[in-house]
């Protein structure tokens, strides 16, 4: 029985590793076209409704250098390694890329990416500042219907509404799997340690969302069947855009800990919000969007200390991991506000600042291990 | 007797304790992880405790070359050292400023001398000893003289850069300007007090402050820090064998579990 839990996680890990590969592979399977989807939230739904695939764009450890022409050494590492990656044709088999304006550097590679790669065929997409009221969802289903005909340009077929609810039946099923997957982490948390879990959540990027929910449905129910494991070691909570690279990932193994919980905007933040509820598909994706919460976006209410706080006590978890994307102006927006109140809810927190193509991560290793002994001591 | 070995990023430090937690050896090297330093050390710190290698009962390991230093029993983080060095020698010490040659770590400690909470520097050599040996060499002196140089100065030079490599450009333009190196010396120790005060600040400062690493042995840097965070800022003997007398403390206690 081990042996293909072991296997399945191979699996998600080959992906997540080799997203190329995996796309080229699901591309083949599937016969369908792919569209790239840059960080940090499109809708997969409607690009799924028109019968191709949703693929995620999140960097990965390239050397940068052409994108130098376009993104200075200051701007987020994601970002430089998709423009690095465009420029070298990695992305040349997607019909489209969607780019959503959520920060600067994505408003900027926006307007770049179409002499930068010009045989990538561009949809930009802008979400409103104020998601949260009614003339923000009615600007967003506004601006999906745009995106929407794009895709149907894209793709040569006609999405009708019984596509889109289709869709969203296959999205919603999604969500609910990963946040049963997520709270099951708590009872394995050896077998689904912090590595095998971010890749396990990756993996969805690269593969088709119906079967990869199956396979992660599949992998619960063999989970299931076995005794929960004992953990002698920390549980945190990990907050920031994403968790990567993998030397992060093993220092946290290293150390014996394991993440209870994550606020990722590569991870939960995801599919921890379910569809709203609306007279048509458009609407309740956006009805969706406008319940979201990320630093990318408006929040009046500055929520994110609490929702850390909650998740800390639900999972009983011992503290927080702060995973800084360096030069990422949202989360460092949010970070002071949040840490007052972890300190005021007196729950240990690590700042970690990360950068996707860090190749020293002695530092990072460092303060991972003085954070363990320190919590060891308490 | 317990072995306690530091490898830094430029020096390395070893220390031995008897049963009573009494220092009968120490040695500091100038060369760090990667070089014959750390072997060096324990040579010399067992030779003045009149020891040979199987007199170690136990043996920590810990700074940067920790991980691949394969002779230890086992590796602690420099940071739990510094602490329980500290701890040890000034048990009244709340926040330990670890100056190094390539980091900087600001320690909180609890009342009953534990990390409580800690910051570090980013990869960058703004604020660390490395800083300082740039600048020495500018000002053509042994990085020992910059503190006497400090003393003689009339005015701070002030060094807006804390990027280690343009603050090398500003210095030579100050310098060919006519300012005099004396005021240059203290510039830069304001410099790096500056940018290990907003580290302070990040996780807070209470008294009393203790310094170590072998940047502490710059009285120029300490006197500028204590004006930088506004307390007074107390200076262990020996400030460079801290973090390898945590290591041995480790070590004994570790032995008798």
């Amino acid at each position: 029985m081990m042996n293909s839990i072991e296997q399945m996680i191979a699996g998600f890990e080959e992906q997540s590793k080799y997203p190329a590969k995996a796309v080229a592979k699901v591309m083949k399977e599937t016969g369908k076209k792919a569209v790239g989807c840059f960080p940090y939230y499109t809708p997969e739904e409607i690009v799924y409704a028109a019968g191709m695939l949703p693929i995620g764009l999140w960097g990965g450890q390239t050397e940068i250098k052409a994108a130098d022409k376009y993104l200075q050494s200051f701007c987020c590492s994601i970002m430089r390694a998709n423009v690095e990656m465009g420029m070298k044709g990695t992305y040349d088999s997607l019909s489209a890329v969607i780019i959503p304006t959520y920060c600067d550097t994505l408003k900027c590679i926006c307007e770049n990416w179409k002499t930068a790669v010009p045989n990538n065929y561009l949809i930009p997409m802008v979400y409103p500042q104020n998601i949260r009221i009614e003339a923000g969802v009615t600007y967003m289903m506004a601006e999906f219907k745009r995106v929407q005909a794009e895709l149907e340009k894209v793709s040569g077929r006609a999405i009708t509404e019984k596509d889109l609810l289709d869709s969203i039946e296959v999205y919603e099923s999604y969500r609910k799997t990963m946040q049963e997957f997520v709270k099951i982490v708590n009872q394995y948390p050896n077998t689904l340690n912090a590595r095998t879990r971010h890749f396990i959540i990756k993996a969805a990027y690269f593969s088709d969302k119906k079967s990869y929910t199956a396979k992660v449905a599949e992998l619960i129910a063999e989970l299931k069947k076995l005794p929960e494991e004992k953990f002698d070691g920390l549980k945190v909570v990990i907050t920031g855009i994403l968790a990567e690279p993998d030397a992060l990932l093993d220092s946290f193994v290293e150390n014996n800990i394991a993440f209870a919980a994550d606020d990722l905007a590569q991870e939960s933040r995801q599919f921890r919000t379910c569809i709203g509820a609306g007279k048509t598909a458009i609407e309740m994706l956006a009805r969706r969007m406008s319940e979201q919460s990320c630093s990318l976006l408006y929040d009046d209410k500055k929520t994110r200390g609490q929702l850390l706080i909650n998740l800390v006590k639900e999972n009983t978890a011992d503290g927080v991991v702060v995973s800084m994307m360096k030069f990422c102006d949202p989360e460092e927006f949010d970070y002071p506000i949040f840490k007052k109140e972890l300190e005021a809810a007196k729950i240990p927190m690590l700042y970690l600042e990360i950068e996707q193509q860090m190749d020293a991560a002695e530092q990072i290793r460092t303060r991972i291990q003085s954070f363990a002994e320190m919590m060891a001591k308490h | 007797m317990f072995l306690g070995i530091d490898i830094g990023s430029s020096s390395s430090k070893a220390v031995i304790l008897d049963e009573n937690l009494t220092m009968l050896g120490k040695a500091v090297i100038n060369t760090g992880t990667g070089t014959l330093g750390p072997e060096k050390a324990i040579e010399i710190a067992l030779s003045k405790a009149g020891l040979s290698r199987e007199a170690i009962k136990y043996a920590i390991v810990t700074g940067y070359g920790r991980i691949t230093y394969a002779k230890a029993d086992k590796q602690i983080t420099e940071i739990s050292c510094h602490a329980k060095g500290v701890a040890f020698m000034e048990p009244n010490a709340r926040t330990v400023i670890d100056i190094g040659g390539q980091d900087v770590k600001v320690i909180r400690l609890d009342d009953g001398g534990r990390v409580e909470n800690f910051v570090m520097n980013d990869k960058c050599a703004a604020g660390t000893g490395r800083f300082l040996e740039v600048m020495a060499r500018i000002l053509d002196c042994d990085i020992e003289m910059l503190a006497s140089l400090d003393a003689e100065s009339t005015k701070e030079i002030i060094i807006s850069n804390t990027c280690t490599v343009f603050a090398e450009s500003e210095v030579i333009s100050q310098l060919s300007s006519g300012a005099k190196r004396e005021n240059v010396a203290k510039g830069a120790h304001h410099a790096v007090a500056k940018r290990v005060a907003g580290l302070a600040h990040r996780i807070g400062i209470r008294p009393e402050v203790v310094m170590t690493g072998g940047v502490a042995l710059n009285k120029g840097v300490v006197s500028a820090l204590s004006q930088e965070i506004g307390q007074t800022i107390s200076v262990v003997k020996n400030p460079q064998i801290v973090g390898a007398l945590g290591a041995a403390l480790f070590a004994a206690e570790m032995f008798k579990k």
